[in-house]
């Protein structure tokens, strides 16, 4: 037989001064199983938690139900109070007398009335309460870090000093990603290289690291603590244990006419090639898109030949690894839009039309023309350049209706470089609005205005074209009585809006994660859980969930690593056990559970596989499904869809919703 | 060869007050096109004004009303598809079709104050629309000759603007009227100007802003070999054309290039006369075009 306790909270006068307390708890105590009920000014204080301890221990109480805020509240205040009685404390339950009672209705009989049934639900509902156990799962104590850019290597690094094991995987053939192409960075203009490099080596000679290149995830199993991980390791065709980064391969190769994408398009690279100079691993890899070899079915060899310790391999294939790590980290970074985004803006036809990434190749000494701003066309020390901020960004029509944030910063330092290097040369910013929140962000903003005479024009650029070798950009002052505005530049340059990874889709995907409308990943909560997904387990660093800034990038690196090193800070993690489960019978039945399998397609978590429940002599009995704890949030999609009620959520089985529900009708 | 069968072929036609007055000839070779190739427009019975210009400056639901009432008639009239050849006439249609059926409450309104039924369905044709629909499918047999010229297809701001309304498929880099342009064997060139504005409305009270600004188109398109600049919309066409004097004065230079509307240039390769075409009827000599025509072989 039930023995309910009842504590009905006055909360000062938040609760008491609409609802009628007393009479409540003396209602309540008349219902049938309560054995005990009471109320009291403060339930949470020191000497309310001490009134539940002693009435549960007096009274003998099986189960209690209290009656103040909301479960989000002091839930766990309660349940702990409970344990320290000597009962589960999951035969704690709270009913919310205030943010659904007394916060929201005015003081009345009817508001009491409703307070009194709601305690009535939660009293039927405590009656099938059943002890329950928190879920202890292991932890695999190594991170997995996908991406090699700054993102990467700094929640790498952290989690690597933690002392904890990180495996890295990059898809390109050297770490390092934008950060390694930048030229100057603000708001010091110290070099990128300079400050990015010694980090890139660090990841590369860290005992804790292993790092893949030429590497993706090729898919993901398995649950916060125990993700298992099919890493795709592309065919390199060269022997990274052979080979000694010589470069003599790549100084042979007769394919010298590839768009270097390090270079953005503005050189050329070779079919066998190493990223840049400063790569990490500095080792080369083959094309196979371009390499004559491949598309011209075994023509040239020349690599093979000439290298001297043998480590040229056309016959490697892609090779599959598995590895199984406790937490993930995406730091897959962003894209940017290009010059062939915009129509107005001669659909990228125009060569000296170029993007923000572009002009960051120009001005970096490592570029193709060695630091000096020259223009793509035909090489010569532009006159005037005219920057154009928000290109595409912050434009519904363009369908990007967000700020890509780091423009404002990054044209206002391009032409603060590009005055730097050329006195005489004129710059010349569009701008919508100048965005300059950060340390000393505004201040070199205006350093470009009033120190390097850099001619800012509030207004938008309307179409750009080609005459007589100029281009003519066609745009507004609207500071100047929004005078129409024609300027004859010799160099263009777009801050073209930052958009997600075009891979970034299929890999929220195979991670479960979930993304916005512009493939951006999503955070758990955009202001209290800013570097966590929604899937537990699996954290997010850098311009992958929005675009930003070194600095900010490389703080979110280090939360997202803190998290992961929080989770390994035991070997066993513990969990609510909320979670849904299949019943369990004695034989011959073993479940009631037909194996229909349509919660395992519902599952959004991927937490029900198939059981096949066996004899002793292994022949099979039946097929089931089963919930793995470790994946199931609770969130009860399963039950819903279970066509014989074989499965539960546990803490809100059926039976308790159903008794609350009729306690509710029966009022 | 596909034949389009006549008797479910039913397209209404809005000539608006333009196209009654000072660009006769837009319409006039409009349905000499059309005649050639057996498609037959069908005038909205007691049409009346688009409201262009003025209405939609000072009433916003005026603005909606006037072209709804056009748009009920033809209605009324069994029609379910509309040919508006002119610019502004489109963007009025075009803008009030598109409030009367995003807004219920609009549409009602509307409906008492001109105490007419709505229907939602009819479909607003540019001219390129439906030249592209109705003139395409049947033209290769009638075109005689080539129009071996470069041409300037401009098209102005209002069949590009708003997005909404837009009847062009790349908003920044339109390439309708181009397309119709090589149909008729002339080369269609990139230019800067495309969707630039002519001056419009101000052809009256501003005559020196749209020297100003139709001086620039005239000028990039002479300054990019065009032998030709093609309009489609009778307000770009009288600025281009009629104000050349004071564009003259501005650019300090005497542009001689012929502009013809869309539909005349067409006509020109399907062997129809400049004077059904009504090619004397423009400022600046139109023989340019008319001389460049090489005939096609049978």
């Amino acid at each position: 037989m039930a023995r309910i306790g009842v504590f009905i909270c006055h909360c000062g006068e938040n609760i008491s001064a609409t609802v009628d307390v007393a009479k409540v708890a003396e209602k309540a105590g008349k219902l049938s199983g309560v054995a005990f009920s009471v109320d009291y000014k403060y339930m949470c204080s020191d000497p309310g938690q001490t009134l539940i301890i002693e009435s549960i221990k007096k009274h003998k109480l099986t189960g209690i139900v209290v009656a103040a805020c909301s479960p989000r509240m002091h839930e766990g205040t309660f349940r702990k109070a409970a344990e320290k009685a000597g009962i589960n404390p999951y035969l704690c339950e709270m009913a919310n007398i205030r943010e659904q009672v007394s916060w929201v209705h005015p003081k009345s009989d009817a508001t009491t009335q409703k307070a009194l049934d709601i305690v009535r639900t939660l009293v039927e509902k405590v009656k099938k309460n059943v002890a329950l156990f928190p879920i202890k799962v292991p932890v695999t104590k190594t991170a997995l870090v996908i991406g090699g850019g700054i993102a990467g290597i700094q929640s790498a690094l952290d989690i690597a000093n933690a002392g904890h094991q990180v495996i890295m995987v990059e898809k390109k053939p050297s770490i390092g990603g934008h950060m390694s192409q930048l030229s100057e960075t603000f708001p010091t203009l110290d070099c990128s290289q300079c400050i990015l490099t010694p980090r890139m080596v660090e990841v590369a000679q860290h005992p804790n690291i292993t790092l893949y290149t030429y590497a993706e995830v090729e898919s993901v199993s398995g649950f916060v603590g125990n993700f298992d991980v099919k890493i795709r390791m592309k065919a390199k065709s060269v022997d990274m244990k052979k080979c000694t980064g010589c470069g003599a391969c790549s100084q042979k190769c007769p394919t010298k006419k590839i768009p270097d994408e390090f270079n953005e398009g503005m050189g050329f690279r070779t079919a066998i090639y190493s990223p840049f100079p400063q790569a990490v691993p500095n080792k080369p890899v083959i094309d196979r898109d371009h390499c004559s070899w491949f598309t011209k079915g075994g023509k040239c060899g020349l690599c093979k030949k000439i290298c001297p310790t043998g480590a040229i391999d056309y016959e490697t294939q892609d090779e599959f690894i598995d590895v199984r790590v406790g937490a993930i980290i995406t730091a897959t970074g962003f894209d940017l839009k290009h010059a062939d985004f915009f129509p107005e803006y001669g659909y990228g036809q125009f060569k000296d039309v170029i993007d923000g990434m572009q002009f960051e190749r120009l001005a970096s000494a490592s570029g193709p023309t060695a630091g000096e701003i020259r223009r793509p066309s035909d090489g010569k020390i532009p006159e005037k350049i005219v920057f154009v901020a928000c290109a595409g960004s912050r434009d519904k029509a363009k369908g990007i209706e967000y700020c890509s944030k780091i423009c404002c910063m990054y044209t206002a330092k391009h032409a603060m470089l590009y005055k730097h290097k050329n006195h005489e040369g004129k710059a010349y910013v569009f701008y919508m609005d100048i965005r300059a929140a950060g340390k000393n962000y505004d201040e070199f903003v205006r350093r470009a205005i009033e120190d390097d005479d850099v001619n800012y024009i509030r207004g938008r650029v309307s179409r750009i074209y080609e005459k007589n070798g100029k281009l003519i950009v066609k745009g507004v002052d609207t500071l100047m009585n929004s005078e129409p505005v024609e300027i004859e530049a010799d160099m263009v340059v777009l801050a073209t809006a930052v958009v997600a990874n075009a891979g970034a889709e299929s890999l929220a995907q195979k991670l479960h994660i979930s993304y916005d409308q512009h493939h951006f990943f999503s955070e758990a909560h955009p202001k209290l859980k800013p570097v966590e997904t929604n899937t537990a387990g699996i954290m997010l660093a850098g311009a992958c969930q929005s675009a930003k800034d070194i600095p900010e990038t490389v703080s979110q690196a280090s939360a997202s690593a803190s998290k992961a090193i929080g989770l390994f800070s035991s070997s066993e993690m513990t969990r609510e056990p909320i979670v849904a489960v299949v019943n369990r019978q004695g034989p011959p039945n073993f479940t009631s559970c037909t194996g229909c399998l349509l919660c395992m397609e519902v599952c959004p978590y991927h937490a029900i596989e198939k059981e096949e429940i066996k004899d002793r002599a292994g022949n099979l009995i039946k097929v089931a499904a089963r919930v793995n704890a470790g994946l199931c949030q609770g969130c009860g999609t399963c039950v819903a869809m279970c066509r014989n009620k074989s499965i539960d959520i546990q803490g809100f089985t059926n039976d308790q919703m159903m008794s609350e529900v009729m306690a509710m009708l029966n009022s | 060869m596909q034949t389009l069968d006549k008797k479910y072929m039913r397209i209404g036609f809005y000539p608006g007050c333009s196209l009654e007055g000072s660009s006769k000839e837009y319409c006039d070779s409009l349905f000499a096109v059309a005649e050639k190739c057996n498609v037959t427009l069908e005038e909205i019975k007691d049409w009346n004004c688009c409201g262009a210009s003025a209405a939609h400056n000072l009433n916003h639901e005026l603005a909606i009303a006037l072209p709804a009432r056009t748009l009920a008639l033809a209605g009324k009239q069994g029609l379910t598809e509309i040919v508006v050849p002119c610019a502004a006439c489109y963007s009025r249609m075009a803008t009030s079709k598109n409030e009367i059926s995003s807004n219920v409450a609009t549409r009602q309104k509307i409906e008492k104050h001109i105490d007419l039924k709505l229907s939602a369905d009819i479909q607003i044709l540019t001219v390129f629309e439906f030249l592209q629909k109705y003139i395409f499918p049947v033209v290769d047999e009638h075109i005689v000759n080539k129009l071996n010229q470069k041409a300037a297809c401009y098209y102005g701001c209002l069949y590009s603007r708003p997005k909404e309304t837009a009847a062009i498929e790349q908003i920044e880099n339109p390439m309708e009227m181009d397309v119709v342009m090589a149909k008729a064997g002339a080369t269609p060139i990139d230019w800067a100007y495309k969707t630039e504005c002519c001056g419009a409305g101000f052809t009256m009270s501003r005559t020196d802003i749209v020297a100003k600004l139709s001086g620039k188109i005239i000028e990039d398109a002479a300054d990019r070999g065009a032998e030709s600049i093609i309009v489609a919309c009778p307000m770009c066409h009288v600025n281009l054309d009629m104000r050349r004097p004071e564009i003259k004065k501005q650019l300090n230079k005497d542009i001689n290039i012929p502009v013809l509307f869309i539909t005349q240039a067409l006509g020109l390769s399907m062997g129809i006369s400049a004077d059904r075409l009504g090619l004397n009827k423009h400022y600046v000599p139109t023989d340019k075009v008319v001389n460049c025509m090489e005939k096609l072989e049978a």
